[in-house]
């Protein structure tokens, strides 16, 4: 981002209220440079959408904000990264912790293969609820409009959901431990446009509580969804702002071509 | 123009295909026929000599009134104090290798060695076992010392297979799990072993089959052959099964080979029950940790 912007996307993106922000962040797989001195902020119950070609690093960013990067072995990480003003890199960190308040759902639906009911019931209890956990169960299930679906099959295969169930199964599941923000990695890259079309209407819902950082390929789904959006090209950012200035306006030739079907 | 995959190259694939499985078939019949004849041959040797008193009475010099008690007892306790000795440890040291050591060169080392040591022979582990249970621990020639070799035995088979399972754990799965805020235990705990839980056991069911048919370690470390009481401790001497067969075969008189017969065809059945045991532990922990 050249200076002029990143002094327009400071004026136009809320900093006081960031949920989450990074500052200076590089990432190394090895050798190779996945993510080079990004920048951003992520405002408090907003959607933020990451946007950008693929291979850009879009992933590597959203696995660096709960630190599900620390599994993969030779990365290097520099820069901060901050939830709530606190460097989530720092050594009194416990990562499960930060887990637990920055739930994240996945490119592919990755139920457990477990009962439906299992499948929230599991992080609810490592989060030390006890008694009767049905209730919470059916409240983060009806949060993911899956309740209707799914009510008289709770202790049947998750395995046996459609693609798109699963989906909101795993949305389910995030939601049922009350995280503080939910990072997305393309949630609807594996469903039909009804399927998407109800994950959507969630994820607008879920606005009111949660911040959302959402990665998608799917241009009108950004537009449709987010509040800010991020394009973001060979692991650099390349520009940040609302999201209604960005696909009418954008200040980057670059971000243009990429949200006109131009290239990428 | 004719198709990359026109009709000759489609009937040549075909007729390929049809001789693969035909070679298949063969060689699947070619085991289990020699099974079946030899199975048939022990039975017509060992049938009539299989009594009650067999089964019920300790070694002697007559065969008439020699029996298979201390053996069969020897074994079974063998084995049990084996799995209880093998499994855990096993799938310990596959659980810490797989979720938690680092890639180094000590774990590339330690894979390395793990590899290496299913293939040295059983007798290698018996003379380790004579040296370090039997002489140095002053285990003795007890039933421990024997548990302990053949633990040390069927470890690399063990951890092999546990890993291999383990291994065979989608990276979805567990991401998944973390993202609730999962600890690395909890993962574990909750999800690998319970996924890996089917094809770990499948891989301890063949270590014991192989542990309970071994001879040559427990030679090795002196388990003695002529025993005529039932171990009650476990550092009490024992015989096993293999070991007595071993015996009763090496002897001259007919009577003895008849009844060496009927004491591979208890080893069999033996085997065959703790393959079974194992086999519906397996089918009941899958249903019960799954939903
Ligand atoms: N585990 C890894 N080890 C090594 N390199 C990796 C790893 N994960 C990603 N990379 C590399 O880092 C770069 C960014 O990958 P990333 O998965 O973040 O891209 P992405 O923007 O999410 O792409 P996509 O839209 O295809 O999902 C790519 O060049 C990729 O090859
Ligand atoms: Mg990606």
């Amino acid at each position: 981002m050249s200076e002029a912007q990143a002094a327009q996307s400071a004026a136009e993106v809320p900093s006081g209220l960031a949920a989450l922000s990074t500052e200076g962040l590089n990432v190394w797989y090895g050798t190779s440079h996945a993510i080079q001195d990004v920048s951003l902020t992520f405002p408090e119950r907003s959607i933020t959408a990451i946007i950008g070609p693929s291979g850009c690093g879009k992933s590597t960013l959203l696995r660096c904000l709960n630190r599900m990067n620390d599994f993969i072995p030779g990365v290097r990480i520099t820069g901060r990264v901050a939830y709530r003003g606190e460097d989530i890199y720092a050594p009194d960190v416990d990562p499960v912790e930060l887990r637990r308040s920055i739930g994240m759902i996945f490119q592919k639906p990755n139920p457990f293969p477990k009962s439906i009911y299992e499948n929230i019931a599991f992080g609810l209890r490592i989060n030390g609820y006890r008694g009767d956990l049905l209730p919470r169960v059916e409240r983060s299930l009806r949060q993911a409009a899956l309740w209707d679906e799914v009510r008289d099959r709770l202790r049947d295969s998750a395995l046996a959901l459609s693609g798109g169930q699963q989906q909101r199964l795993c949305i389910a599941r995030a939601l049922a431990i009350e995280p503080d923000i939910l990072l997305m990695d393309e949630p609807c890259s594996a469903l039909d446009p009804t399927a998407t079309a109800r994950i959507e209407d969630l994820i607008t819902e879920l606005k009111a509580s949660y911040t959302i950082v959402i990665v998608t390929h799917n241009m009108q789904q950004a537009a449709r969804v987010s509040d800010y959006t991020a394009f973001m090209l060979n692991g650099r950012l390349i520009e940040f702002g609302p999201t209604e200035r960005i696909f009418t306006r954008p200040a980057d030739e670059r971000t243009e071509a990429y949200i006109t079907g131009r290239f990428g | 123009m004719r198709a990359p995959g026109g009709p000759g190259m489609r009937r040549r694939r075909r007729a390929a295909a049809v001789a693969l499985q035909a070679l298949a078939l063969g060689a699947v019949v070619v085991g289990l026929g020699v099974l079946v004849v030899l199975l048939f041959d022990v039975l017509r040797d060992g049938a009539g000599t299989l009594t009650w008193t067999f089964l019920d009475s300790f070694p002697s010099r007559r065969w008439q009134q020699a029996g298979f008690k201390a053996a069969i007892f020897g074994s079974v306790y063998l084995l049990v104090l084996v799995a209880v000795i093998s499994f855990p440890l096993g799938v310990g040291a596959a659980v810490y290798l797989e979720e938690y050591a680092r890639r180094s060169a000590m774990t590339r080392f330690v894979e390395i060695n793990i590899a290496n040591l299913a293939a040295v022979p059983s007798i290698v582990y018996g003379l380790l076992g004579l040296g370090v249970f039997v002489r140095t621990l002053g285990l003795g020639r007890s039933l421990l010392a024997g548990a302990l070799t053949m633990s040390l035995l069927i470890l690399p088979v063990i951890i092999t297979a546990a890993r291999e399972a383990i291994r065979a754990v989608p990276a979805s799965i567990r991401e998944g799990a973390y993202a609730l805020g999962a600890s690395r235990w909890q993962v574990v705990r909750h999800h690998v072993l319970p996924m890996a839980l089917p094809g770990i056991l499948t891989g301890t069911i063949l270590a014991l089959s192989r542990a309970i048919g071994e001879t040559a370690p427990l030679i090795a470390i002196g388990a003695l052959t002529y025993v005529a009481f039932v171990p009650e401790s476990v550092f009490d001497p024992f015989t096993a099964m293999p070991i007595q067969i071993y015996n009763w075969v090496s002897r001259p008189q007919q009577g003895f080979h008849a009844i060496a017969a009927s004491g591979i065809l208890v080893l069999l059945v033996v085997m065959l029950g703790f393959n079974a045991l194992a086999i519906v532990l397996r089918a009941r922990m899958q249903r019960r940790s799954q939903w």
